[in-house]
């Protein structure tokens, strides 16, 4: 989906300036590290495929450039990488944040500004009073709260949620399991596909990719898998020793691509579905929220992103992440 | 502000004492306690510096979820004290910041 490439692109375009403004209004560094990044590949037939997808977006897309390297010259910016990665790919958009520190300036900024927040709440049902144009969310244990606006962003909830205000926005699944180990002096300058090092110095290994419903465990397989694959690219980090192990669940579409939509029947009413809540976090404060929150038109932008494309019977869908 | 130790092990008729060293000291300490205990008991201040600002920690959980403890055990480095029973003859040092994967992978190497 070219538009979904576009949007991404846009979207690590802006996050430079996003962080600066966390950083100048609420004091939290987002952690942001934009120099670029490595996918590193095992064989000379997944690295081919990987060149292809790469051409096909960045022409589709445009503006979205790359670089495939052997692993000689990988080596240059990843001296560790061991003799079984062959090659890969060299993003220079590619970045990374830290996401509980993204999280924690989002919710300073969100209280400086004057907001409430409230956790830890079960909201069940969305009342909607279609004469007074107002929404009223209620929760399990009965308690509401009422506005003429409502964003249903409850990840693998909103589906049952966002049909309360006539809106289809189907979600599916797949688990990704993570590893992580204890803390090392940095010797990855880059992050890469397999493994990446955060600036206290955890390595973090992934990730799966599993249908397996809502179950967010962890495997004995998988982590070993991970474990595995993580020594074939650094071959030092066997002698690392690993401190978590967890599984989470990615919130989808059949597609793999968002939802951003505003109900066609109840006016204010609005869903999201995004599993790329960190790389997108810069153009959901700059675009999606304004939009949502009232202070905008629908962006141009997102109208690939509604929900009614999972209407059409005829139509097939497939993931790839 | 006092400069003798918050934690006391209390004192058993016929326990057994094992010898460990640390920083090059050696302590005659309870058999059978974890090192971050021992090194506790016996007032040792802090076991380590922080990774990013280099200030220093002490054992703070006791019970394997903080890493505030770590140190380098017999050349290991980072291991966590609170979670590592002391040994007679066990030397220990304090973990100057994060481990280094070289030093790993030479059997142990505390920082560079």
């Amino acid at each position: 989906m070219p538009e979904y490439a576009r949007w991404t692109r846009d979207a690590v375009g802006q996050w430079g300036g996003f962080h600066q403004e966390l950083l100048d209004r609420t004091g939290v560094d987002s952690g942001l590290v934009q120099k670029g990044g490595f996918w590193l590949g095992f064989s000379e037939e997944e690295v081919q495929k990987r060149a292809d997808l790469l051409a096909k977006i960045d022409r589709e897309a445009g503006g979205i450039p790359f670089r495939m390297m052997e692993a000689s010259e990988i080596r240059q910016y990843l001296p560790d990488i061991g003799p079984k990665v062959v090659g890969g790919s060299w993003g220079a958009q590619d970045g990374m944040a830290n996401p509980l520190f993204l999280l924690r300036a989002l919710h300073s900024g969100l209280k400086k500004a004057g907001a409430d927040i409230i956790s830890g709440i079960d909201v069940a049902a969305i009342e909607h009073n279609a004469a007074k144009g107002r929404f009223t969310a209620r929760s399990g244990d009965g308690q509401g709260w009422t506005s003429d606006r409502i964003v249903v962003a409850a990840g693998l909830g909103v589906g049952e949620l966002a049909s309360q205000v006539g809106i289809h926005a189907p979600t599916v699944t797949t688990r990704g399991q993570v590893l992580i180990t204890e803390r090392l002096k940095p010797f990855m300058d880059y992050p890469t596909n397999k493994a990446r090092q955060t600036a206290e110095g955890s390595v973090q290994i992934g990730s799966t990719t599993e249908d397996v419903g809502l179950d967010d465990g962890t495997t004995v397989e998988k982590i070993e898998w991970l474990a595995r694959r993580a020594v074939d690219t650094f071959p030092a980090l066997a002698n690392a020793r690993l401190v978590r192990a967890w599984g989470a669940l990615r919130p989808l579409t059949p597609d793999g691509y968002p939802i951003y939509q505003e109900s066609g029947t109840c006016p204010g009413a609005f869903a999201v579905v995004c599993h790329s809540g960190v790389t997108l976090a810069a153009i959901h404060a700059n675009v999606i929220g304004p939009w949502m929150g009232g202070l905008t038109d629908a962006p141009p932008d997102v109208v690939p992103f509604n929900g009614k494309r999972f209407l059409d019977k005829n139509a097939r869908f497939v993931r790839d992440h | 502000m006092t400069t003798e130790t918050l934690f006391l092990i209390p004192q058993k008729a016929g326990q057994a004492m094992v010898r460990i060293e640390f920083e090059g000291e050696t302590l005659r300490v309870p058999d059978g306690i974890s090192v971050a205990a021992a090194l506790l008991s016996s007032s040792r201040g802090a076991l380590r510096t922080s990774i990013v600002k280099g200030t220093p920690r002490a054992p703070y959980c006791m019970m394997g979820v903080c890493f505030e403890c770590l140190v380098e055990i017999d050349g290991i480095p980072a291991r966590q004290g609170c979670m590592t029973l002391v040994r007679d003859g066990m030397i220990i040092k304090r973990q100057s910041g994060a481990p280094s994967l070289d030093g790993l992978a030479s059997g142990g190497k505390n920082g560079k």
